[in-house]
């Protein structure tokens, strides 16, 4: 199969660029303190925003989730006024009231919300206005594998079929729930579930963004014509893990250092006079390695998966070198401008409290 | 005694409780991970991760609890509870008084609450208000190891719904599950209280009793009623107002529901002067709650409330502002001279 018609190779490893830029700068400051609280990266699902927000301009919205920054970026939000707000400044795209789970924008239009599954319905609600005040606009959930184990995300699926709604669900498939490995706590196949709920459905590996494009460009088309709402099931995986900080990482970057610190209570508990039989206690160790296992399994698979490794190798080398340039001149800019507006701050600027 | 951590202490007391009966057990995302030396004690079948369904996963808490188990369901953070909220106003409040007194449900429904951390405007609230506002719904917030055990212990043996939150800030567990030390650019330790989040718990556990408060600090001048990372404001807007010639006494509710209210009317009628100092809403909740109470036992005290008005902003230095910190309830305390 060729390259999908309409697709622009360039531009869409352009914007996957910019968003690994945006998104590893933001990283940095997490670990440099200059972002408070939790930081839920992007990195390694470029193929599937830039492959969907290719698609989307004008009043097409956007419900979004906790991993968000990367679709904000892909349709133009300011860097400054993005990154800003992420690392809690009253100068940030929300005055410092929102943070990086809470983004809104409402000139893309685009919301993001931090209690899972919450994009579905609020996308339901964002076609229904969008059918009636913009005609031909779409609106589009981006969600984890995780989600549609929660409730309203399910309904909001029965909705959306049975109002015909134009709106799209994007599942990015990254196989783990935080710490949770999904397919131990869901039942069936989730395309098939999908797929019974009338939904029209495409499925991709999301680090192949020009199929990301081709299976995004027919579901939005359609959904555009009334012809319904669709679901693409996109693969993908998540090398820095579920947030900045993730304990299965700490684990498989530094296994002995977290064994010594796990360990000790984990054996003293297994001892106790009073506990499980003998079996239980197996039982627990078997749980615990095989998570491990699958951690590190899908941890060492995270090159192969690489979406922007995967974009380079469509296009010559010149063009790459061109492109990754400009991209990192734009975001390096914006970068230290942001930086120095926040200045370094260990106890982020707040001086009251015990000590 | 011996010395523990604030969610050590908890997993402890759970731990007793489930070595006492094999009929507890625990549910809730990600527990595995975070009480791994439960797992490690009784195994998966007692210690089960979830789906992120939390409707279902509390629902089905209360079916277990009615059938014959004691579940301690954890739901992650008490602000995603809303999720599931019918099964707090609908079914583990009513389902007693449905069946005429005649079927009890011995539910532990357990959850981080509380802020100071930086963690935005859906992940710190504690909701505690609201919660308590249901029949038949105890709600407790410790403020120490050793509350903290002794609580977890009361609320698995009682017959009853408890709402067992533990205050994030305090819980070494949630702070190392986010990052454990994976940055030293960042650091609680000035608005993290030392005697919360370690301190000693006694041995064989001694449960403490729901609703019961205790004074932290004697004082004749103003009492500062609060509970969890509150009460620990309250001990240190105490000294700060000692330097002016106050002396503050600090009551620990411990308990949201029962409120014990002995001790907030002995406490009114000693020093005359009440501030009530809230990590929840301003509207709604203890703090009108303690209001009404005075109001009602016809005790003449002057009365001030600290606690949250509106959402909270994710900005650290905003964030620190809206929570009810030490120099807002110094402020509030004089203001009652
Ligand atoms: C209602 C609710 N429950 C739990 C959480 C905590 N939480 C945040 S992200 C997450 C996992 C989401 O997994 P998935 O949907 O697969 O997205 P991923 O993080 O893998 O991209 C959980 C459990 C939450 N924010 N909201
Ligand atoms: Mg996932």
């Amino acid at each position: 199969m060729g390259l999908p018609a309409g697709f622009d190779a360039a531009g869409a490893y352009r914007a996957m660029v910019r968003m690994r830029l945006v998104e590893e700068a933001l990283v940095e400051a997490w670990a440099d303190g200059l972002v408070p609280g939790e930081y839920h990266s992007g990195i390694g699902e470029e193929g599937i925003n830039v492959g969907v927000v290719s698609h989307l301009s004008g009043r097409d919205s956007m419900a979004l989730d906790h991993r968000n920054t990367s679709p904000l970026v892909g349709r133009g939000a300011d860097l400054r006024t993005l990154m800003l707000e992420v690392m809690g400044s009253e100068d940030g795209l929300n005055r410092g009231w929102a943070g990086h789970m809470h983004l809104m924008d409402p000139d893309i239009p685009a919301a993001a919300d931090g209690i899972v599954g919450t994009s579905g319905p609020l996308a339901v609600g964002q076609a229904v206005a969008n059918a009636r005040l913009y005609p031909g606009r779409v609106a589009v959930a981006f969600h984890g594998e995780a989600a549609m184990n929660q409730g309203m995300l399910m309904e909001s699926y029965n909705m959306a079929v049975a109002w015909n709604l134009p709106v799209l669900f994007v599942c990015k498939d990254n196989k783990w729930s935080i710490t949770t490995y999904s397919a131990e706590v869901t039942g069936g196949d989730l395309v098939e579930r999908a797929r019974s709920f009338g939904l029209a459905v495409e499925q991709v590996g999301g680090n192949r963004i020009e199929d990301v494009y081709r299976a995004a460009g027919r579901l939005i088309t359609r959904a555009r014509r009334g012809k319904g709402p669709g679901f693409l099931h996109a693969s993908c995986h998540r090398p820095g893990g579920h947030f900045e900080g993730d304990p299965i990482v700490r684990l498989l970057h530094n296994p002995r250092g977290q064994a010594e610190e796990w360990g000790p209570p984990m054996i003293q508990n297994a001892r106790a006079k009073t506990g499980g039989s003998r079996g239980d206690q197996l039982a627990a160790v078997k749980v615990l390695t095989k998570r491990g296992a699958r951690a590190a399994r899908d941890y060492t698979v995270r090159a192969r998966m690489d979406p922007v490794r995967h974009g380079r190798r469509l296009l010559e080398q010149a063009a790459v070198d061109r492109i990754e340039a400009s991209e990192r001149q734009d975001v390096e800019q914006a970068v230290t401008e942001v930086r120095s507006a926040m200045g370094s701050r260990a106890t982020f600027g707040v001086s009251g409290g015990t000590r | 005694m011996t010395v523990m951590r604030y969610g050590q202490a908890i997993d402890f007391a759970l731990g007793e409780a489930m070595a006492r009966n094999d009929n507890v057990v625990t549910w809730g995302e990600d527990v595995r991970l975070i009480h791994r030396d439960l797992l490690a004690r009784f195994g998966p079948e007692r210690v089960r991760d979830t789906s992120i369904s939390e409707s279902a996963f509390l629902y089905a808490g209360i079916g277990a609890a009615m059938a014959g188990l004691r579940p301690v369901v954890e739901i992650m953070l008490i602000d995603f509870l809303p999720v599931a909220w019918s099964g707090i106003a609908n079914a583990a409040s009513k389902f007693r008084d449905f069946s005429g007194g005649r079927w009890e449900v011995p539910l532990v429904v357990r959850a981080g609450c509380g802020g100071w951390y930086t963690d935005g405007g859906q992940h710190e609230q504690t909701l505690w208000g609201q919660l308590s506002a249901y029949p038949n719904i105890n709600v407790v917030c410790p403020s120490t190891p050793a509350d903290a055990a002794g609580l977890m212990l009361t609320a698995v043996e009682s017959d009853e719904v408890v709402v067992f939150l533990e205050h994030q800030l305090l819980s070494e567990q949630w702070i190392d599950f986010l990052a454990g030390n994976s940055r030293t650019t960042v650091s609680f330790d000035h608005l993290v209280p030392p005697d919360g989040v370690e301190g000693e718990v006694p041995l064989p556990l001694e449960p403490v009793p729901l609703g019961q408060a205790v004074i932290r600090r004697d004082g004749s001048d103003v009492t500062l009623v609060s509970l969890g990372v509150g009460a620990h404001r309250c001990m240190e807007a105490a000294q700060v107002l000692t330097a002016s010639g106050i002396e503050a006494s600090v009551l620990d509710l411990r308990s949201v529901y029962p409120l014990d209210k002995d001790a907030v009317l002995e406490e009114a009628r000693k020093t005359g002067r009440v501030v009530v100092v809230d990590e929840d809403y301003v509207r709604g909740g203890l703090t009108g709650e303690i209001a009404a109470l005075l109001l009602e036992a016809g005790v003449t005290t002057r009365y001030a409330r600290v606690a949250v008005e509106g959402t909270i902003p994710f900005a650290p230095h905003l964030e620190y502002a809206a929570l009810p910190n030490a120099e807002r309830i110094v402020t509030a305390a004089k203001r009652l001279e």
